[in-house]
């Protein structure tokens, strides 16, 4: 029997019995399309996490206090702003320096109020994190040094406070204290369901003398290049270190954020993958539950066609094509389905979808596997009947 | 045996369609050995027209299995179409079965929502015929049998009769040597009977050997040839090997 004639017989086989081929359909529909859709959403969440990290510019190295370790037990910063000049010293340029130290705090303007994480900062943040500035201007190193009570809005507190209105020359009051606004970054979004727009920066000093406190949290510093910048870890850890004997210091490229990142989304998207798998193999036992109920039903006739001539392996074939022609049609429209579910996701939650060739490619491989892995035994079966039992049974 | 070689209709080969020579046929069925044939020998002529008639239990049915290509003798040789199926695989058989024998069962055996014309062209399809041919000697085979006008009905809305007519037609799409046709008038009326019996019969008379499995002693006199079985043996032949 020639190809194109097994797959005509495959198709009439299944159009006779529509409303079965449908429900057979649709376990591998539903696979196929979680598969897609999962992948898609466990792929946007990584890229845009990756792009964040990226767009806090390139060759940065973050030192805080404490070990980067699994189960290591939180620090409490030693670092005061003292530290910033020796790390200075060790960088060579002040400029490629920023510190914060952070509080969330309450953020009221008229009768208005939000929460949000307040940073005390330099003014060199926005150079070294790469931040951008949509209307004002940002702290200069005048209001460090005075600590004056300045203070940029990221986007999101801004709309909190001021709504439409211009929110620059404005007065807001964090924890009781006035501060003037003299700017307000550009809209970041959201990250892992965290609004990164939600923060005030104003002068370290100012920060500090508001939490009544003399630490900084933390120490980020822009390398020149990416050849020197472990070096240059090494030796601010070194520093650092030696002015504080009893702390751990530890110094983070960006890469190495981005990558233990993309592991955990990559186990995740991994751990989605194989979730909606499962229902694609149950998917595949379905098709060979009905392929085997339907060699049954089909008795005589594949008994008449062996009586006229059917080899063993035309039998075989044809409803091995039969099933994989269940899959596969299923796993088309699987992907319609997933590749829907995943723009509508896109569209209307705040989780970001991007859908990949590679997982509708791996989709459909799969789902023509399900169907011949699951086909192999109901056609064996088919092929091996013996056409004097088949024709005999009634 | 009675092997005789001369001028076919194919030329030379071994003029016999079928021969079985001392075939039996053991069953096991729950684990019981059931002897269906207990030494069988009978030989098919082309353009022979023979009955077997017997009781149920007689062992005709397996006979007619294993003249088919349908089974395999247990013992003994048998020879269809020239070849001993005892050196041909399961492949090889069904192309024998493609090539020599037509079948003609008492239910039709016709697949329902398919319509006559494919159905008839259902064994040219394993033979690798491409549809436009497979269809033109459908429609000329139902045309041969008197349902030129009935090409693209299905089963159910045909008669009884006419559905033998179909499952003729099917048969002889493939150009067998041998018909073999399984109680053909046993789902029938009489006279419907009657007039699928005449249409074998001038198969017949064109030059194809018919075999015909009945337990009807009237439909089995029409044919040259009546053999009788009981318990797996054949008991008395009348008439004339042709």
């Amino acid at each position: 029997m020639r190809v194109a004639e097994a797959w005509r017989v495959a198709l009439d086989a299944l159009r006779a019995n529509r409303l079965r081929s449908i429900l057979t359909m649709l376990g591998v529909v539903i696979g196929v399309g979680a598969v897609v859709a999962l992948v898609a959403i466990g792929t946007g969440t990584k890229q845009q996490i990756e792009q964040q990290v990226e767009g806090l510019g390139s060759n940065l190295l973050i030192v805080v206090p404490g070990r980067l370790a699994a189960g290591s037990a939180p620090t409490v910063s030693t670092m005061t702003l003292d530290d910033l000049d020796a790390v200075g010293r060790v960088v060579g340029d002040r400029s490629r320096v920023a510190v914060t130290i952070s509080s969330g705090e309450t953020v009221r303007a008229g009768a208005r109020s939000t929460f949000s994480s307040m940073q005390g900062v330099l003014e060199t943040t926005p150079s070294v994190f790469v931040r951008r500035l949509d209307r004002g201007t940002y702290l200069t190193r005048t209001d460090v040094t005075t600590g004056r009570r300045v203070a940029v809005l990221g986007a999101g507190t801004a709309r909190q406070l001021f709504g439409d209105r211009d929110p620059i020359g404005r007065q807001i009051t964090i924890s009781g204290v006035r501060f003037r606004v003299i700017g307000v970054f550009e809209q970041l979004g959201q990250s892992l369901g965290v609004d990164r727009d939600s923060e005030v920066h104003i002068p370290v000093t100012a920060a500090q003398r508001l939490l009544g406190t003399e630490r900084i949290d933390g120490l980020a510093i822009r390398a020149p290049d990416r050849e020197t910048i472990d070096a240059l870890g090494a030796a601010v850890v070194a520093t650092l270190t030696k002015r504080h004997p009893d702390t751990d210091f530890s110094a983070v490229t960006q890469e190495q954020i981005l990558g233990v990142l993309g592991d955990i989304l990559g186990v995740l998207t991994g751990v989605l993958a194989a979730i909606a798998g499962i229902s694609l193999l149950v998917g595949g036992v379905g098709v060979s539950n009905i392929m085997l109920v339907s060699v049954r039903e089909r008795t005589k006739e594949i008994g008449l066609r062996k009586a006229v001539g059917a080899r063993p392996r035309d039998i075989g074939v044809q409803f091995l094509l039969e099933a994989v022609l269940l899959t596969t049609v299923g796993g088309v429209l699987g992907m319609a389905l997933g590749i829907s579910a995943a723009l509508l996701v896109d569209r209307l939650s705040p989780v970001p979808a991007a859908i990949t060739w590679w997982s509708l490619a791996l989709a459909f491989g799969v789902s023509a596997a399900v169907g011949i892995i699951f086909g192999v035994v109901p056609a064996q079966r088919a092929g091996r009947l013996d056409p004097v039992v088949a024709l005999r049974t009634e | 045996m009675p092997f005789r070689f001369g001028a076919g209709r194919w030329g030379c080969r071994v003029t016999a369609a079928i021969v079985a020579a001392d075939v039996t046929r053991t069953y096991q069925l729950d684990g019981v050995a059931v002897e269906a044939l207990r030494g069988v020998s009978l030989t098919v002529a082309p353009s022979d027209y023979v009955a077997i008639v017997g009781t149920s239990g007689s062992g005709k049915s397996t006979l007619m299995h294993l003249l088919g290509g349908l089974d395999r003798p247990t013992s003994g040789t048998l020879l269809i179409g020239g070849r001993d199926v005892a050196t041909l695989g399961p492949g090889e058989m069904a192309r024998l079965r493609n090539e020599t024998i037509g079948f003609v069962f008492q239910s039709f055996h016709l697949l329902a929502r398919t319509t006559a014309r494919d159905n008839v062209a259902l064994p040219l399809v394993y033979r690798g015929v491409g549809r436009r041919e497979r269809r033109a000697r459908a429609a000329a085979m139902l045309d041969r049998v008197g349902l030129a006008h009935r090409l693209d009905h299905r089963p159910n809305q045909m008669s009884g009769g006419e559905q033998q007519r179909v499952a003729i037609a099917r048969a002889l799409v493939t150009g067998p040597s041998v018909l073999l046709a399984d109680e053909p008038t046993g789902n029938l009326d009489t006279a419907t009977g009657q007039s699928v019996l005449a249409l074998l019969e001038s198969l017949n008379a064109d030059g194809v050997a018919v075999v015909l499995v009945t337990h009807d002693r009237d439909v089995a006199a029409r044919a040259r040839r009546q053999i009788v079985m009981r318990d797996g043996r054949i008991i008395t032949t009348e008439g004339a090997a042709a």
